[in-house]
């Protein structure tokens, strides 16, 4: 348990770390949010008297140090442009880009484990050969890109589904999901590309090692060896690898839900960082930076499980 | 291993669906519409506090005023059946409709009117959105069927503030208007969620000509999705479509043509040099085309303009005005020449990057403002960083954007070039200007009134104060299973009268 409270500790400091880092950027970045509210009624009086109102008069350590305080209590605020509390206006979306991450990211394990497998063991086939030039081409397609193509071929002509058409898990949960399965292939493709590439060098590698040999020597057959040695070995730094990706996919997400008009973190993340809404921002990166680290601890935890070798 | 790591996945996914909770929508009989808007209602919705047009245009469905604009801007009664004005000009004595219910079933009563009007001027505390409202001595409750305002000072543009959804009647007993509006329009407020949609249902118990659609839905699209969306059927009609993606339409749609009502321009800081020298900004108006950036820019559509008032303005606008500063490069060079820039100058203009067609403009006026040897650059900025540079800060050399009028007054297009007022982001600055202006708001005769400000609008065009370009057209492509779309010349949304076929 010692392990578990180190970790918890380095989450901690990360998270003060970034939340920091974005009340600085926001500090540096022209604009500020009351001009926005204003828009174009904007007088220096009623800006003033809006900075106060908002807070933004004091300075920033102050407002930092009472937003940590806050965020740790679980109030994130309220939001300047629409005038709500941040916290009810993020519990609606985390659940959407949390569907949508996981969605790709087992779309990535299920390609990429057989294929990886399958591509390890018929190496010299023409097939394989074939699929690793596949491969090389699906990992140089990023998830906007292949976002729009889809949504031209898949939505427009062949009408498989309808563009935009994104419905909310409270009022059809099973449209939600369904709607939710194109964009995750987007973002799944190149990562389990890499995946694929990955799991074959490894079991290719693992697979020229003396235990193989002995393994074969004993007389087991390909696929026992394959699977009960080699298989679990070689997954070990595939393992680290999708770990990475996983909190890859929750940032990756954010570029997706634009392109298929998902209103998931994303969308209110690059709202509001463009209308300067600092306490929804705020909010939003650090459940994100939280999501990461959680993964990463949760990645960890696996790899022990895994390779009981390792402490 | 790898199944068990499956199995945890896929629980967890069940889970994350399920704990949204499915409340589930029953299928009904009853017709509805999606909307498209290019950006959500990042704003309160409480109407005193709608800053932004595109809340104020969505929120025109929900909530009225003691009187509201028709189609053609012109005011009549809503919440209020009739009206007087007393002999001296300051005292409006309203009296209300009766059967006015609000969207919680509630009667509309004169305790309502009095607390929206005092609440809208900024009486109990909060910042008023209507300046002229300033001019609001008190509200009277003079019984249960009529409410009286006293002004201060006169106003003859008094009325068209009551149109604005700044000035709705709201129930004095509703506690977080912020969260839950209520109104008295003909479709009554559901839902929202942040960045997705604002819905809406009809009104059954609305005084007037009741909607014919029952559920709106507003779906917040940005951009070329918006496009996607309608060819795909997820969005039924939206508003603002430029002229590119209404050829990317083709004709599955309804195409309704109208204006936008702005007035675009490559607005100069007339404090800053060059633009302080009337010559240069005469050269300028002489080296720009406005034919040949409406057909480069907007395949031929708008309608060209000279002055800051756009032509939906009826009786003030001046058609003429417009071939003011025909195309001269010979009588440019030569006015650039008398200024002291015998090789033209380099100058920056500053475009909000979201707003293409505006970038558009500024691309083409880069090339026709370099055959008289000036060399403009484009600065592209986030709409932010403009609203606080350019527009509060005033630090640009020109920009080119256009401007709205936020209620049918030529106050709200002309007031802005007062040399003293808050928001003359061009910093013109004419003692001759502002005595017409002064001039204008003391004077009660209309028609009076009217030839004050042609002759502000007269000045702004001699004094090539900015470079006038046009007021641009605008489509709305609609489902062809819908039909009767309105055109307002105000920034407004009429969803109630739009029925199936």
């Amino acid at each position: 348990m010692k392990y578990i409270g180190k970790k918890l500790i380095t989450m901690l400091i990360t998270v003060l770390i970034v939340t920091m880092l974005v009340f600085l950027a926001f500090r540096v970045i022209p604009g500020d949010p009351v001009s926005n509210m204003l828009g174009t009624s904007y007088t220096a009086e009623k800006a003033a008297r809006l900075r106060t109102q908002l807070g933004l008069d004091r300075p920033l350590p102050v407002r930092y140090a009472e937003w940590m305080k806050d965020f740790f209590f679980g109030d994130m605020g309220k939001s300047y442009t629409y005038g709500i509390p941040v916290r009810p206006m993020l519990a609606g979306k985390v659940p959407i880009t949390v569907t949508l991450t996981l969605i790709s990211f087992l779309l990535v394990v299920a390609i990429s484990i057989p294929l990886g497998i399958y591509t390890a063991k018929h190496e010299d086939k023409w097939y394989s050969k074939a699929i690793d030039v596949l491969n090389q081409i699906t990992m140089a397609v990023p998830p906007f890109f292949a976002g729009m193509i889809f949504t031209y071929l898949f939505g427009l002509i062949l009408k498989w589904f309808r563009p935009g058409g994104f419905v909310n898990y409270s009022i059809d949960p099973v449209g939600f999901v369904l709607y939710l399965i194109c964009p995750s292939i987007c973002i799944a493709l190149p990562k389990a590309a890499m995946t694929v590439r990955l799991l074959k060098s490894s079991v290719l590698g693992e697979s020229r090692l003396d235990y193989v040999r002995t393994a074969y020597s004993r007389g087991n057959s390909t696929n026992e060896v394959l699977y009960k040695h080699v298989f679990r070995n070689a997954l070990i730094p595939v393992i680290t690898f999708l770990g990475v990706t996983l909190a890859d996919i929750v940032a990756g997400s954010i570029i997706v839900e634009q392109v298929f008009s998902i209103p998931g973190l994303g969308r209110l993340l690059i709202t509001s960082i463009s209308t300067r809404d600092y306490p929804v921002a705020q909010a939003i990166i650090a459940i994100i930076a939280c999501i990461v680290i959680i993964i990463n601890f949760a990645v960890d935890i696996l790899y022990k499980v895994i390779d009981p070798r390792i402490r | 291993m790898k199944k068990r790591l499956l199995t945890i996945l896929s629980v967890l996914l069940t889970l994350t669906i399920a704990l949204g909770g499915c409340s589930g929508r029953k299928a009904g009989d009853s017709s509805r519409i999606t909307v498209g808007i290019p950006q959500d209602l990042e704003d309160s919705l409480d109407p005193h506090k709608a800053a932004a047009a595109g809340t104020r245009e969505v929120l025109f469905n929900v909530f009225e005023g003691l009187l509201k604009p028709d189609v053609n801007g012109d005011l009549i009664p809503a919440v209020a059946k009739e009206y007087t004005v007393s002999e001296d000009g300051l005292t409006y004595s309203f009296i209300l409709r009766e059967g006015v219910k609000f969207h919680d079933g509630s009667p509309v009563t004169a305790e309502d009117v009095k607390y929206s009007i005092e609440k809208s001027a900024g009486m109990t505390g909060e910042e008023s959105l209507i300046a002229a409202f300033s001019n609001i001595s008190r509200v009277d409750k003079v019984s249960d069927t009529q409410v009286d305002i006293v002004l201060k000072e006169n106003d003859v543009d008094f009325p068209a503030y009551l149109a604005s959804v700044n000035a709705a009647v709201i129930p004095a007993a509703n506690a977080a208007p912020d969260v839950t509006p209520i109104g008295t329009g003909p479709y009554k407020y559901v839902s929202r969620s942040p960045q997705e949609n604002i819905i809406m249902q009809r009104f059954d118990d609305y005084w007037g000509e009741k909607a014919y659609i029952k559920d709106v839905e507003f779906k917040v699209e940005a951009g070329d999705a918006m496009i996607m969306d309608l060819k795909g059927g997820s969005i039924d009609m939206c508003a603002r479509v430029s002229v590119t993606q209404v050829k990317q339409l083709g004709d599955e749609f309804d195409m309704y043509e109208g204006s936008m009502n702005l007035v675009q321009a490559l607005y100069l800081n007339n404090a800053v040099k060059p633009f302080d020298d009337l010559k240069v900004r005469q050269a300028m108006c002489y080296a720009t085309d406005t034919q040949e950036i409406l057909d480069l820019a907007f395949d031929g559509y708008g309608a060209p303009i000279g002055s800051s008032v756009f032509p939906a303005f009826g009786k003030y606008f001046i058609p003429e005005l417009a071939d003011k500063y025909p195309r001269d490069i010979a009588k440019a060079k030569e006015l650039l020449k008398e200024a002291g820039y015998p090789n033209g100058f380099d100058m920056t203009i500053t475009v909000p990057s979201n707003y293409i067609p505006h970038v558009d403009t500024a691309q083409v006026l880069v090339q026709q403002l370099k055959e008289v040897g000036i060399n403009a650059t484009i600065d592209q900025v986030e709409w932010n960083t403009w609203l606080s540079d350019v527009y509060a800060g005033r630090k640009y050399e020109s920009t080119v954007i256009g401007v709205d009028a936020s209620s049918m007054t030529a106050e709200a297009l002309l007031g802005r070039f007062y040399s003293k007022a808050d928001n003359n982001f061009t910093n013109y600055s004419n003692p001759e200007y502002d005595k017409l202006y002064e001039e204008s708001k003391v004077t009660l005769d209309d028609s009076k009134r009217t030839e004050l400000f042609k002759a502000m609008e007269t000045l702004l065009a001699e004094d090539a104060a900015n470079v006038y370009i046009q007021d641009m057209a605008e489509f709305v492509p609609m489902n062809k299973k819908y039909e009767g779309y309105v055109f307002y010349p105000l920034y407004v949304q009429d969803i109630a009268r739009i029925k199936l076929k």
